[in-house]
């Protein structure tokens, strides 16, 4: 069964005919060529599926595309403002918050969500928050630093 | 060795990757994202019987449900097989070598093996038929521990062989039994080693695009061996090498896991030439768990002989190795990755060890990070400890008294292999100063004295490792198939811009910018104007991919020569425009200069120019400034280090926090510190959660239960602690830039530093065993046993 659905991703509407049963992150993926969410467990643990709906963090994999219409959907995509990178991922080339780079567009949209709504967490706080997905390869450290520094540059100081 | 003559600018600087801008920015293609027009979906339907006869699959249902365009049984798929599934590495002449199909026949001899395969229009309506296959299963009894396996009577997973025996492959040196026996003090142990899942956060992916007209096959695939997978492939395929290109995209991660060639890999060749279009086929995080090769699963039984004062005579051990229940790529060659280093950085006089294979209906095992080196270092070192605690003394003192002393060439060991390069008490020394040893220990004898309810343990790692795999005839002599040589081409453009092919294909690790750091101080090029390729079986002709933390000090090896290539036909061209004696000319600067008058000089981008245009050519000289070099490393290389861990255990509780942790590795000549930083750190975080959180666990049945992301316990953020890293280099003396390897180093490192500080916190209750993972109720049911005094 598919049905018409209007979508609001990145500030562009995109009107999609789609199968009523697949994810955001398979419409995102399948439909709008949108390669940047990744998948990594398909069920809701690791998060590397994480976009913002309406400016908050969740798992592109657990929620059915027709449950965003009338939404606002930010990707690892529309995050850059054309040339300049958002904080956060100026934050993690700085601080080396990567390595092969798949869980990383989930981490980055995680952290970009949390700080815009909570800036100053400290490290305790931050560290609940990183541990909402996973990475294999980095052992969180570098994650957790470049999101200091991405939390520091986005204090309403520091803009 | 020869070093480079020119001041190092990049190489050892903090440069930042390369690779990261599109990777941050949703821009990097992995193997998932690769979209071919008119492609059609694969699902493998799997056996959720460990061990089971098939008897029959109705294909006939699935057949018939919306967009499936065909269904295959193991037997449908047969006729597409010229050979199996392919091992590399066939330890001993008497190995029982099960054929390995990519769609099981007969029997399905773990839970996940692939027993029928349906294609359709979509990933959903292949999902979707897939449940529609009937397979008549006759469920047999399954074998699920290496002992069991070898008992008598014990169910067969392969009934050819009569037993459950893959091959015995020893190792001895020296009168060890003799030593043994007339030796003062003998020290024996069993450690068992759990069995782990690599998990990669990018599940496998595989797309095959035929051109049926022309025979021809390009394979993208999430894989850390595209030259392996192209050779093999090709042999288990028939399709001719020369038609079949394999191309690994960004690939999320591997450990390990992806130095495989993959039962999907063939089937989705097979569908492919079959149907005549592209097939994709991309793993569910549930199938990762089931048919992604698991690593480890040993069962350990060591022992040493000393003097009275703990100093070292032989080292004696048996291990039990779980194959699984069929023989992939590497699997019964990565014991022998540690077969080498039982006797760790120490001196012995005698040395044997012996390793049996052994298959299980379980999931089969292959490489994870370490592959052999983490088992033999976490028998060693939780040994040193034991001896340490039997004769009384300070673990670090034992480790102390028996060190290799330090040295910077090849020096023998009592293994037969010559160590490269160590020095392995100053090592140790920097690492008990900076994790504050003395201070520990008073505030442990504190704790003790006080009876605190939080008790603190100090566990002490000195191990060694083994990389840059690997001398072509030493593998030959440990009957590995193919070689241990990477290769590089540096190709210098007209325009000055130079592209790099490397033979290793990184998932992760930042070869672009570790490899440009090289070509840059190398050539005097700016590091933005040296584009890397690599991963492309139609771009670099040869290679041998990335494993076994191989890369810098083969690869990256390769490079460097390449590049002294270069600059010497360079310095021909250059002394001839300058109408110089080529030993005129020195490389300072980026530059040939005339010695003595430096403003005469020749650049690399222009001597390039000049050799695309051959206007002006020394007599004889080919027009084109480009050179290949394949390097066959004349040693493997051994990395060293020191960690320490300490941890507090809530007695009440179980619960084990580490509460510092110093690593200090000794990786030799280091490209980029920041790099190597993240692969320790990286290392250690897994290496601790080996100690601490995960293992396969199965049931009787052969059922995996820690079958997803949220039973088998992944460390997040929440979980891990801050730890310190430095270094004590020092240079590697198989290869000219001094490097040695760091990929494995935290997961060798990191399990029998932390599992000694739990011990080492419990001793004083009398507590000498405790199996990884050391979760608090393991913990606790130690404590409790030793309290009870019993035993």
């Amino acid at each position: 069964m598919t049905t018409e659905l209007s979508l609001r991703i990145n500030g562009a509407t995109h009107a999609v005919e789609v199968d009523v049963r697949k994810t955001l992150a398979d419409v995102l993926r399948d439909d709008l060529g949108m390669h940047g969410t990744h998948l990594g467990c398909e069920h809701g643990v690791c998060g590397a599926c994480t976009v913002l709906l309406d400016g908050r963090p969740v798992r592109a994999c657990l929620i059915f595309a027709v449950q965003c219409e009338n939404a606002s959907i930010t990707t690892i995509e529309g995050l850059a403002d054309g040339e300049r990178l958002h904080p956060v991922q100026q934050a993690f080339i700085d601080n080396f918050g990567l390595q092969c780079g798949f869980c990383t567009p989930g981490f980055i949209m995680l952290a970009a969500g949390a700080l815009a709504e909570k800036p100053d967490m400290d490290d305790e706080e931050l560290r609940e928050l990183l541990s909402s997905n996973l990475c294999r390869c980095t052992g969180y450290r570098s994650i957790l630093l470049a999101v200091k520094q991405a939390a520091a540059a986005m204090r309403p100081a520091a803009r | 060795m020869a070093r480079t003559e020119q001041a190092q600018r990049y190489v050892g600087g903090g440069v930042l990757r390369k690779e990261d801008p599109e990777l941050l920015t949703g821009q990097g293609k992995y193997t998932d994202d690769i979209v071919v027009p008119g492609m059609v979906w694969a699902i493998v339907v799997r056996s959720p019987f460990a061990h089971a006869r098939i008897n029959s699959v109705d294909t006939s249902r699935a057949g018939g449900m919306p967009g499936v365009i065909a269904v295959y049984s193991g037997a449908d798929l047969a006729s597409e097989w010229a050979g199996p599934l392919p091992m590399a590495w066939p330890v001993t002449e008497d190995i029982n070598n099960p054929p390995h199909w990519p769609v099981a026949k007969d029997k399905a001899r773990f839970a996940g093996d692939a027993v029928a395969v349906v294609v359709a229009e979509s990933r959903a309506q292949a999902k979707d038929a897939a449940a529609s296959v009937e397979v008549d299963y006759e469920a047999l009894d399954p074998v699920v521990g290496v002992e069991a396996a070898l008992r008598d009577g014990a169910p067969l997973v392969h009934d050819e062989f009569g037993t459950n025996k893959c091959y015995t492959w020893p190792l001895a040196d020296g009168e060890v039994d003799d030593v043994f026996a007339k030796a003062p003090v003998v020290v024996k142990e069993r450690y068992v080693h759990p069995r782990l899942i690599p998990n990669a956060i990018e599940p496998r992916a595989i797309v095959v695009q035929p051109v049926p007209s022309q025979g021809e096959f390009t394979m993208w695939s999430a894989t850390q061996v595209p030259h392996i997978a192209k050779v093999t492939l090709s042999i288990t395929l028939g399709i001719p090498e020369s038609k079949f290109r394999v191309i690994a995209p960004e690939v999320g991660g591997g450990f390990g896991s992806k130095l495989q060639v993959y039962a999907e890999e063939a089937i989705c060749l097979a569908v492919a030439r079959r149907l005549g279009r592209p097939v994709k086929w991309v793993e569910e995080r549930s199938e990762n768990y089931l048919a992604t090769h698991h690593g480890r699963g040993m069962i350990q039984d060591m022992e040493v002989a000393a003097t009275e004062e703990g100093k070292l005579l032989g080292v004696r051990a048996k291990m039990l190795v779980d194959m699984g229940g069929y023989l992939q790529l590497v699997t019964p060659g990565i014991p022998l990755l540690g077969a080498f280093l039982y006797a760790g950085p120490y001196s012995a006089e005698c040395y044997s060890v012996e390793f049996t294979g052994v298959f299980t209906n379980r999931t089969p095992t292959d490489a994870y990070r370490g592959a052999g080196r983490p088992e033999a270092t976490y028998a060693v070192e939780r040994i040193m400890d034991a001896l340490a605690r039997r004769v009384g003394k300070d673990p670090a003192e034992v480790r102390r008294m028996n060190f290799l002393p330090p040295f910077s060439e090849p020096t023998p060991t009592p293994s037969g292999l010559s160590f490269d390069s160590g020095n392995y008490e100053a090592t140790l020394d920097k690492a008990l100063e900076l994790v504050g040893y003395d201070e520990l220990r008073k505030e442990q004898a504190a704790r003790r004295e006080s009876k605190d309810v939080k008790q603190l343990g100090v566990g002490l790692s000195t191990y060694i490792e083994m990389c840059g795999l690997a001398p072509s005839q030493v593998l030959a002599s440990l009957r590995y198939v193919a070689g241990g040589w990477d290769s590089a081409t540096i190709r210098c453009h007209p325009t000055g811009k130079v592209t790099v092919l490397s033979g290793a294909t990184p998932h992760g690790q930042g070869h672009e910018t570790s490899w440009s750091q090289i070509v840059a101080d190398a050539l005097g090029i700016p590091f933005d104007d040296i584009e890397i390729l690599h991963g492309d079986t139609a771009v670099v002709p040869l290679g041998m991919d990335t494993y076994g933390s191989r890369s810098v000090s083969v690869g990256g090896v390769a490079i460097h020569h390449a590049a002294e290539r270069v600059k010497e036909k360079a310095r021909k061209i250059a002394a001839h425009e300058l109408e110089v004696a080529e030993d005129d000319l020195e490389f300072a600067d980026g530059k040939f200069q005339v010695k003595g008058a430096p403003d005469k000089a020749k650049s690399i981008p222009e001597v390039a120019f000049s050799a695309w245009t051959a206007h002006n050519l020394p007599e004889g000289l080919e027009p084109g400034l480009e050179e290949t070099y394949v390097f066959d490393p004349p040693n493997f290389t051994y990395p060293s280090g020191a960690h320490i861990c300490a941890v507090e255990i809530d007695t009440d509780t179980g619960k084990t926090e580490v509460v510092r942790y110093i690593a200090v590795d000794d990786c030799g000549t280091i490209i980029n510190p920041m790099i190597v930083e993240g692969q320790i750190r990286g290392g250690v975080a897994q290496g601790i959660a080996e100690a601490l959180f995960e293992e396969a666990v199965y049931d009787d049945n052969g059922t995996l239960l820690t079958s997803s992301m949220a039973t088998y316990a992944i460390p997040s953020a929440a979980e891990l602690p801050r730890f310190t890293l430095a270094g004590n280099v020092t240079p590697s003396s198989t290869n000219p830039l001094g490097v040695k390897g760091v990929g494995e180093a935290g997961t060798i490192a990191a399990p029998p530093a932390v599992v000694n500080a739990v011990i080492d916190a419990l001793s004083h209750f009398g507590v000498t065993e405790i199996d990884m993972p050391a979760t608090p109720e393991r913990v606790w049911n130690a404590i409790q046993n030793a309290k009870g005094g019993s035993k």
